[in-house]
């Protein structure tokens, strides 16, 4: 059985480490924060201007003026900040972001990404996601494997519109785990009753198979 | 000379023309001047360039001025919640640049700064990076971006003094207090106009200087898109 987005979104969370500043993307992305561990402490960023980001507000308590970048209500926490989209990605660039975390189309086994246009389809726009990708210290995508159609995500060389070149240092989908790392994909975990053949089907990409993969 | 404008028609009087650069504040709907966009769908003005991080919904927000047709380009990073912005752009009556999201808030602050231009590592090796200046520093590649200006910047903020001091609210501030630098007219709506003085200086986000214009809102909608809760737990 492939990870639901829950595991996938469980397992995202063991990258997060104590102390680390991090910004989530949109979708599955968003759910990792429910996965935090209680004892790691964890300052969520999020990209229209606020680090510590806290939970979604009681029924009746939202604020118009507090929003997430997916533009969701939210609370604040005993230590958050708020500043400006300026100041908000000179942390980003800068970076003193330690881990993003975001969805893909399609990404290659080099770690490029493509995740904001479909030519003549689909326009919505890149948003900060360019920006994370090439001033966040560690980049993770959390994607299905394969599309809706069944459509091969991870490619060989991505055919969609660029988001970056080179940036992801981890794949996490309902398959299992791989880590990119100087131009070559390794697969280092696999769901459970998921086989290295089932991915290879469903995967253009070459990758190698770590000698220590783990079966979840 | 007094900064305080009666409502918004009065304070975007003789200050917009056919054809101008206009950065708008916000993110999402989340603190968009939203006195000021209606007042500049109920002008004539044509044929607008506008400068901000998205489009509106269709019927809100710079929506407003995509239904009049007013706007001839836009210059955002994401517009994915806007149906008539996907449908114009897609048949070409609107032309559209998309700016990474850091790039534009980067671009809006060196253009206020008077700087006029920079390098990033942001969207090299992208469609972005195509036709801009490659220069390597210490191995790195990076991408020179220009600076940004408007003709007249429309930003929200929570509250001014009467010398256009502004103090912003949580989220809201996002692109606002930036795009305030980078308009040679600035205009903003606020919640309150205090009295010079009640606003602690210590505590101003944007000064003075970059506020030429102030109103106070007026039936703010303050409209939330995904508003998202959480049952109330028993205590």
């Amino acid at each position: 059985m492939a990870w639901t987005r829950e595991e996938m979104a469980k397992r995202a969370a063991l990258e997060i480490r104590n102390g680390y500043y991090v910004n989530l993307g949109i979708g599955i992305p968003t759910l990792v924060a429910n996965f935090i561990p209680n004892d790691v402490d964890v300052t969520l960023q999020s990209e229209n201007g606020m680090l510590g980001m806290g939970p979604f507000p009681f029924e009746g308590e939202a604020d118009a003026d507090l929003i997430n970048a997916g533009k969701q209500t939210i609370t604040e926490l005993d230590r958050t900040s708020y500043f400006s989209s300026a100041d908000s990605f000179a942390m980003i660039r800068g970076g003193h972001i330690d881990l993003s975390i975001l969805g893909a189309m399609q990404v290659s086994e080099q770690g490029d990404l493509a995740n904001w246009m479909i030519p003549g389809k689909m326009v919505k726009g890149m948003g900060g996601a360019m920006d994370l990708v090439a001033g966040v210290k560690k980049v993770v995508v959390l994607m299905d494997h394969n599309a809706r159609d069944g459509g091969i995500k991870f490619l060989k060389n991505c055919t969609l519109p660029l988001t970056g070149v080179k940036v992801v240092d981890m794949i996490i989908s309902d398959l299992g785990v791989f880590v990119i790392e100087n131009g070559t994909a390794t697969l280092t975990e696999l769901a459970s009753n998921v086989t290295i053949n089932n991915v290879k089907e469903k995967t253009g990409a070459n990758f190698k198979v770590d000698e220590n993969l783990l079966f979840l | 000379m007094s900064k305080v404008y009666k409502d918004a028609t009065a304070a975007l009087d003789g200050i917009l023309s056919d054809g101008m650069t206009l950065m708008v504040g916000g993110f999402g709907l989340c603190g968009i001047p939203e006195n000021l966009i209606a007042a500049l769908r109920d002008s004539d003005i044509k044929n607008i360039t506008a400068i901000s991080n998205n489009a509106g919904v269709d019927d809100f927000g710079l929506g407003l001025l995509l239904q009049t047709k007013q706007i001839i380009k836009m210059i955002s990073s994401y517009v994915g919640e806007n149906k008539e912005f996907e449908r114009q752009y897609l048949s070409k009556e609107l032309e559209l640049e998309f700016n990474p999201q850091g790039t534009l808030a980067e671009r809006v602050r060196a253009g206020g700064a008077g700087i006029p231009g920079f390098y990033t590592k942001t969207g090299v090796g992208t469609l972005i990076a195509e036709g801009k200046e490659h220069k390597v520093f210490n191995g790195e590649t990076y991408i020179m971006e220009t600076g940004l200006k408007a003709d007249v910047s429309l930003i929200r903020a929570w509250k001014a003094d009467k010398e256009g001091n502004l103090i912003f609210r949580k989220t809201a501030q996002n692109f606002n207090s930036t795009m305030a630098t980078a308009g040679k007219i600035t205009v903003v709506e606020v919640e309150e106009i205090l009295e010079n003085g009640e606003l602690d200086p210590d505590h101003i986000h944007t000064p003075g200087i970059f506020v030429q214009r102030i109103i106070v809102s007026r039936d703010l909608e303050k409209r939330i898109e995904q508003l998202t809760t959480r049952p109330k737990e028993a205590v």
